[in-house]
């Protein structure tokens, strides 16, 4: 736990903002980990996704739809300020030991993890394709150009049709005929499970939920998992295909 | 001025002859069983830990979304998820043990008088486990817990059946959902308790105004945080006087002031909920402060101020 300080606070669309932070990043073992923001004049914190982080520059990117009260004070906060974080919670996509093609699927604010997970990959030498939806072509905001720019190839699809793809990311995967030996998805629930129903290969999956704490002590995130009752925020907030259980 | 902290200032206190080397104790379910906050810090500078919610069976909870924001304080809803009595023996303790070398509370619940008779005899047995805390008092399962808390008959009832199996000192953890919870305490205390902890947390509840929905997918919960602490206060204030039996006090703790004032108000043990979940370093913060704050009011050793307001 520690106080960073907002070097820019920037709206990219009518909805989504992205935030970068200067401060310790040691705490950052993995991508698809999480930070806890304590929020000024609001009780629990709030949980983001870390979209990217730099351990040299000791940066951490996050990217947030303003949805209610706290995320609206953020959005209101400007750079110099500092904000107090739990860094680093939750366990974080693996990036070892599997294969060399992964497919990256994000939905809407859940491409955001994907960033540092798409550059981690790169850094091994792997050759992962990235693959963003969004509602419309006003809820994207050019984030497939972040994915060029590290050398990861990356699509667009839209629900409306507005931007790329007509459709959804698996509507991509087919019009494209790419090719994955795993994936990665981050996204509302409802992608998630189809996700999890239409692709035959194996897949870590992240998912949100509301929390207390975000570091495993209250119990308010739990999960029924195929393994038991599990912890987003602590035994996730990455699944496996397997471990989830879609009724 | 200067207000570096005496040498002399004695921090601890005994619970019905359980010795604390301070008042300040995580509460139930915002700990769970001390292993996973001790990747924060060294937890053996608590006085003690009292430990999840634990019932005869394993249970998931209730669904999610299981909290709400509120002013100063939240709400939960998760309906005392824990693996299980035997479970907690055979691989929570075990856990606990390696990290945590204090006098322990265990934490129990059930829904009916034999389940909690069960797991106190089991949990009694446990070397560490120093007290019972009969948690009669959540407000997130239907036909257990809070039900039992509400009426003296049933306090009694199940405090006095519970008494009959174990060995440690019971204290019954109380909720704030009744009329009168001086009544409650007194028939715990004649039903045989040796102790009383209160509170737990109010019933609340948020709806989102956007989706009229509730917030919380059990639509009601417990409300706690620093809100809830006057109230805390005074119901332990009230419950000290009338009930002669030693009060862990609890509900809205925050600070090193918070626990002085709770003590005044006739704590002998101090609870900490909602706060270590905003800050997990909450409990380590407030017994490195008890120290300044006691010398900044001039008392030598806190078990001077229990009750004297």
């Amino acid at each position: 736990m520690s106080d960073y300080e907002i070097i820019s606070n920037r709206q990219l669309t009518h909805k989504t903002w992205v935030m970068i932070l200067s401060g310790d990043t040691s705490a950052i073992k993995a991508p698809g980990q999480f930070v806890n923001i304590a929020i000024p004049g609001k009780y629990l914190r709030r949980p983001i996704s870390i979209c990217d982080y730099s351990h040299v520059r000791g940066e951490i990117t996050l990217l947030y739809d303003v949805v209610g009260d706290g995320t609206h004070i953020l959005s209101r906060m400007r750079p110099g300020r500092h904000l107090n974080l739990l860094n680093g919670l939750g366990n974080g996509f693996s990036t070892t030991s599997i294969g060399s093609s992964p497919l990256l699927l994000g939905g809407g604010i859940g491409c955001a993890p994907l960033m540092a997970l798409a550059r981690t990959l790169r850094l091994q030498g792997k050759n992962p394709i990235a693959i963003l939806g969004f509602n419309t072509a006003a809820d994207s905001f050019g984030m497939e150009n972040w994915f060029d720019q590290i050398g990861v190839e990356a699509y667009v699809a839209t629900v409306d049709g507005s931007l790329g793809t007509k459709g959804f990311v698996t509507d991509v995967i087919r019009e494209k005929k790419i090719n994955g030996d795993h994936f990665y998805a981050c996204g509302p629930m409802p992608m998630l499970r189809a996700l999890c129903t239409s692709l035959d290969m194996p897949g870590e999956l992240s998912i949100e939920s509301r929390m207390g704490c975000g570091f495993g002590a209250c119990m308010c995130c739990s999960v029924e998992t195929a393994d038991g009752a599990k912890r987003i925020c602590k035994d996730g907030p990455v699944f496996r295909k397997e471990e989830l259980i879609w009724k | 001025m200067n207000h570096k902290p005496a040498s002399n200032l004695n921090l601890s206190v005994s619970l019905s002859g359980v010795q604390l080397q301070n008042p300040v104790i995580p509460a139930s379910g915002c700990f769970g069983f001390g292993y996973g906050m001790a990747e924060f810090y060294d937890i053996n500078c608590l006085g003690s830990i009292s430990f999840k919610g634990t019932t005869r069976d394993a249970r998931f909870g209730n669904p999610l979304p299981r909290v709400a924001e509120c002013a100063a304080g939240m709400i939960n809803s998760v309906g005392l998820q824990n693996p299980g009595i035997d479970a907690v023996i055979a691989e929570e303790l075990p856990k606990m043990r390696e990290v945590f070398h204090q006098p322990i509370i265990a934490n129990i619940s059930g829904f009916s008088i034999d389940e909690y008779v069960e797991c106190c005899e089991k949990i009694d047995k446990e070397e560490q486990v120093a007290i019972i805390e009969l948690n009669v008092s959540c407000p997130n399962v239907h036909g257990g817990g809070m039900s039992f808390g509400t009426s003296c008959e049933s306090v009694g009832e199940v405090v006095k059946e519970v008494k009959k199996v174990i060995t440690k000192p019971l204290y019954v953890k109380l909720t704030p959902n009744v009329t009168d919870i001086v009544a409650i305490g007194n028939s715990a205390v004649e039903a045989g308790a040796d102790g009383l902890c209160l509170i737990n947390t109010m019933l609340g509840m948020r709806i989102d105004i956007k989706t009229r929905r509730p917030v919380i997918a059990n639509r009601m919960g417990g409300f706690s945080g620093p809100a809830v602490f006057p109230i805390a206060v005074r119901m332990v204030n009230q419950v000290a006087h009338s009930c002669g039996v030693p009060v862990i006090g609890c509900g809205g703790v925050t600070t090193a002031a918070d626990v002085i004032e709770m003590m005044m108000a006739g704590a002998t043990g101090v609870e900490v909920g909602a706060a270590n979940l905003v800050n997990p370093y909450a409990c380590k913060e407030i017994i490195e402060a008890l120290p300044h704050e006691m010398s900044r009011l001039g008392i030598a050793s806190l078990t001077d101020i229990i009750g004297i307001v």
